[in-house]
């Protein structure tokens, strides 16, 4: 908060006045799009803040930037770094993971709609 | 392979400027790029789904290819590339929004004591019975929330802040360090070809923060220069950044330009940058008017604007460069710039003799900066643009 009891974070965020224009069909998607823009910005912002630690790194003689370039894990590191890689995939791709494993439930007749769930247990 | 936008670090200071860091700047820096992608590669796709599909489909229905903008943007309102291009091009024009506001809006408090021991020296003077005119407050211009003259507190300067800090990312730095490129360009214009011209009063309408009436003052620092805007908080902060520059020799004044009291053929040079597009069909020839009534003979006033739809401009480039109008709150620019500027200034009172039109590039620094206007058509951002005027006749 400032002096003047602004909030800058929701400030920041406020809209414009005049009626914002949808493009796709459906505005669901440009809102993920929209969504998926700005974590690519941050993305950048932490990768530059990166690329400044690398170099300073560098300068001050702590490492060479090559050696990170030529880094070759051990087999344990390794096991870590790729098990790193599927957790965040996971992670990132978990609600088409999880579509494709309720239509397979739906299909077995394993997930039922949940109004189907309440009759069923109210008569129970 | 095109050129790479300069990087946000080498954008003008001064003592008011928001200071910012690390991460302020790869955000201006992530969102030039993005830009650049959208203007160089993505762009030239939207014409390729025009010529290829749209316009085939069109006049397959039809008997006849598209003849207006209007009709091409109708059948492209379906079209994937441009649904894409311009759904990130909007989402851009946000994040810029939403990365400037936050920098100035985390110091506002700093910004507006800076901003306040400037204009305790002379030269800012503010008119709260100045009303807004509609053009101005029906919709936030180019999505900048609250305008230009929307005030958040007491003395707020955010929106001049917010406009000063975000234009060297969304211009890609075209227009300069300071996005003074275009009085850069006037002054740099009458210092070539019109050495002997030495206006002793200077006006310019619709100055915002002053960025392109500075490089004037400063090549004429005997004239008694005037910007007028109608926004107090765009008025505070320029009138302060021209004197964090050194520049002692505009008053900023909050006034209309529909209707000025100064008396008649009191300036000799008048200007405006980038100001009529977003003006209104009523306003328009009232401030023409005021100008012509203003200025004195012998005097020259010179306008800035993005080049006109002449007539046989493909109706295609037409709908592109119409892109902002419909898209990112500039509801007069479409008309604006299919008017004949010579005939709106006939209307005013300036004679065919008086009237010229010529193209104008922004002038940069080309040792930092990509020569401007050399890169990819952009559609509205390119600093390339539309001198016209008139130098009224001596009596």
């Amino acid at each position: 908060m400032t002096d003047s009891g602004i909030d800058p974070v929701l400030a920041a965020a406020a809209k414009a006045k005049g009626k914002r224009p949808w493009f796709f069909k459906d505005p669901d998607v440009e809102r993920v799009l929209n969504i998926t823009m700005a974590l690519a910005m941050e993305l950048a912002v932490t990768r530059q803040r990166l690329d400044v630690l690398e170099r300073l790194l560098d300068q001050r003689g702590v490492l060479a930037r090559q050696d990170i370039e030529q880094f070759t894990p051990e087999a344990d590191a390794e096991q870590e770094r790729q098990q790193w890689n599927r957790d965040y995939i996971a992670r990132v791709l978990r609600i088409l993971i999880q579509s494709a494993e309720g239509e397979s439930a739906e299909a077995a007749g394993v997930d039922q709609a949940m109004e189907a769930v309440m009759d069923e247990l109210t008569r129970m | 392979m095109s050129q790479l936008p300069p990087s946000w670090q080498h954008v003008g200071r001064h003592e008011l400027f928001p200071e910012a860091g690390h991460d302020d700047t790869a955000r201006f820096d992530f969102l030039a790029n993005l830009n650049g992608l959208l203007a160089g590669q993505l762009a030239p796709k939207v014409r390729t789904a025009y010529e290829q599909e749209v316009k085939p489909a069109f006049e397959k229905r039809e008997g006849r290819v598209p003849a207006t903008r209007h009709e091409v943007r109708k059948a492209m309102a379906t079209n994937t590339a441009y649904q894409n291009w311009s759904a990130l091009r909007r989402s851009s024009m946000e994040m810029r929004q939403q990365t400037g506001r936050r920098l100035v809006l985390g110091q506002l408090d700093a910004l507006i004591d800076k901003a306040e021991r400037r204009n305790a020296e002379p030269g800012l003077v503010l008119d709260p019975n100045i009303e807004q005119p509609r053009y101005a407050a029906a919709v936030d211009i180019h999505c900048m929330p609250g305008g230009y003259h929307g005030e958040l507190t007491d003395h707020d300067v955010s929106a001049g802040a917010n406009y000063d800090s975000g234009i060297f990312a969304t211009t890609g730095g075209m227009l300069g360090r300071y996005n003074d490129g275009g009085g850069q360009a006037i002054a740099r214009w009458l210092a070539r070809d019109y050495p002997d011209f030495k206006p002793k009063r200077i006006l310019d309408i619709g100055c915002t923060i002053g960025h392109n009436i500075v490089p004037l003052a400063q090549h004429f620092p005997d004239a008694e220069v005037i910007a007028v805007d109608t926004a107090a908080p765009v008025l505070r902060y320029g009138h302060a950044r021209a004197r964090a520059m050194g520049v002692e020799n505009i008053v900023f004044r909050q006034a209309n330009g529909e209707s000025l009291d100064y008396p008649n053929a009191h300036f000799d040079l008048i200007t405006t940058s980038m100001f009529w597009h977003e003006t209104s069909a009523k306003a328009l020839p009232r401030i023409m008017n005021e100008i012509h009534r203003l200025l004195a003979p012998g005097g020259l006033t010179v306008h800035l604007e993005q080049p006109q739809y002449h007539e046989g401009m493909d109706p295609f480039e037409q709908f592109m460069r119409d892109w902002d109008a419909y898209n990112n709150n500039e509801p007069f620019w479409s008309v604006m710039h299919s008017y004949d500027l010579g005939e709106m200034m006939r209307a005013a009172g300036f004679s065919d003799a008086e009237y010229f039109e010529t193209g104008i590039r922004a002038w940069v620094d080309a040792a930092i900066f990509p020569e401007a206007g050399s890169g990819e058509e952009d559609y509205g951002r390119s600093a390339q643009w539309t001198a016209f005027g008139a130098w009224k006749e001596a009596t």
